[in-house]
């Protein structure tokens, strides 16, 4: 039986990315991406060559307390406490449930325990800046921890990211895998932030902003932030309702 | 209908991500007494040939699992894993996900075996690739008892990358 040879579109990432809401790979402002950017055309594979399914994760995978970024040492991080908490949901809005959340961030003062921050704040040895947690039946999540402070870096003269949660997620298949940054309301920083900015779409840039919430707010403890995180739904095809 | 909810935008998982995502070892995807257990080994290369040693690549096969890598301060990473059986009409495969400072969004891409010849031949996504140089670059090289599966994130040989 002649089998009718496949075709693989080429996809224009910078088109692409822009109509989903997503960064273009191909972005100078943000230097790093220079020599790692891909800049041969994407190849979009049809919807059934894609990925199937995903990882799952049992409930032995995570302690509960690796959801308590304050309770890692003998005593407590210096800093602002705080609770992130919201839930991850499927582009379908349904609650993606039992899935994996890690999170990594810098400490009150702005520095990484990565060995290759070495600005000149202090470590906190009361803090990692790690954490993981399984998401429930609704999809929710919730973490304690100390709000990160801003720092510097070298992409451009007094260069300075905004403060910011790195999230890690993983999705119903293996492609709605995403790594995203939270960031806090109001920050003054994100107009000079090429990392921030390399999401063209102000609407979109606004799904990575956290909203401070009163409700989750602990009194005499704790803020608490919400942040829901989407994830799904192919880039490199244009949305059904983006006709 | 349900309103379509909008995805949250990808960041880069920048240059510190190890201490929050690969400290703990996932890349041994099956036991070193499986029999079918292959070890896959790489280097993750930048657009001037140069290793990348922040970045974190995934592997995912629905039969086989999930695992992932960084790589150390000569880019390089590697799996134990098991190959997976052809399936669809396609050879056997494991899907890759690429995640680095500087990439904004994971790239997307596929590993196949050196040893499956025929299946190699036939599969639909290797054969529309346009030229031996993007097919060569999904396939990973018998390297005595490894297989080698170099990640070229740009330039001359740059892998073959899909759309997400």
């Amino acid at each position: 039986m002649a089998v009718e040879k496949l075709i693989l579109r080429e996809v224009d990432d910078a088109e692409a990315a822009d109509a989903a809401g997503q960064p273009r790979y191909d972005w100078p402002e943000y230097r790093s991406t220079s020599l790692r950017a891909p800049k041969q055309k994407l190849l979009l594979l049809p919807e059934e060559l894609m990925p199937k399914g995903g990882p799952v994760f049992g409930e032995s995978a995570v302690h509960p307390l690796e959801a308590d970024l304050t309770r890692q040492h003998e005593g407590e991080p210096l800093g602002e406490r705080i609770i992130v908490h919201g839930r991850l949901l499927g582009s379908d809005g349904k609650p993606i449930r039992s899935s994996l959340i890690e999170i990594w961030q810098a400490n009150s003062g702005g520095r990484y325990i990565h060995q290759n921050d070495q600005h000149p704040a202090p470590l906190d040895p009361n803090f990692t800046g790690a954490g993981r947690v399984l998401t429930d039946d609704d999809g929710y999540y919730r973490f304690v921890t100390i709000k990160p402070g801003a720092y510097p870096w070298r992409n451009h003269p007094n260069a300075w990211r905004p403060a910011h949660i790195h999230f890690s997620v993983f999705g119903r298949a293996f492609t709605d895998r995403l790594v995203t940054q939270m960031y806090f309301p109001g920050d003054p920083l994100f107009s000079e932030d090429p990392i921030f900015n390399s999401v063209r779409d102000e609407r979109a840039r606004r799904r990575m902003i956290s909203q401070f919430d009163w409700e989750a707010t602990t009194p005499e403890w704790a803020l608490g932030y919400r942040f829901d995180i989407v994830v799904g739904g192919r880039n490199g095809t244009p949305m059904e309702d983006d006709h | 209908m349900a309103a379509r909810l909008e995805p949250t935008p990808s960041q880069t998982v920048g240059p510190f991500f190890s201490f929050g995502l690969t400290t703990r070892a996932a890349n041994e995807l099956v036991s070193a007494d499986d029999a079918r257990a292959v070890e896959v080994v790489g280097t993750v290369f930048d657009g001037s040939g140069r290793p990348v040693p922040d970045a974190m690549v995934e592997v995912w096969a629905q039969e086989v699992g999930w695992g992932r890598c960084g790589t150390d301060v000569d880019g390089r990473y590697g799996f134990r894993v098991a190959k997976p059986a052809a399936a669809d009409g396609q050879a056997p495969h494991l899907d890759v996900l690429v995640f680095a400072r500087g990439l904004l969004k994971p790239v997307l891409t596929r590993m196949y075996f050196p040893d499956e010849v025929d299946a190699n031949a036939a599969d639909p996504v290797l054969a529309a690739l346009a030229d031996d140089d993007g097919r060569g670059t999904l396939v990973a090289t018998a390297d005595g008892d490894t297989v080698r599966f170099d990640l070229r994130l740009q330039g001359d040989g740059q892998t073959t990358f899909f759309a997400l």
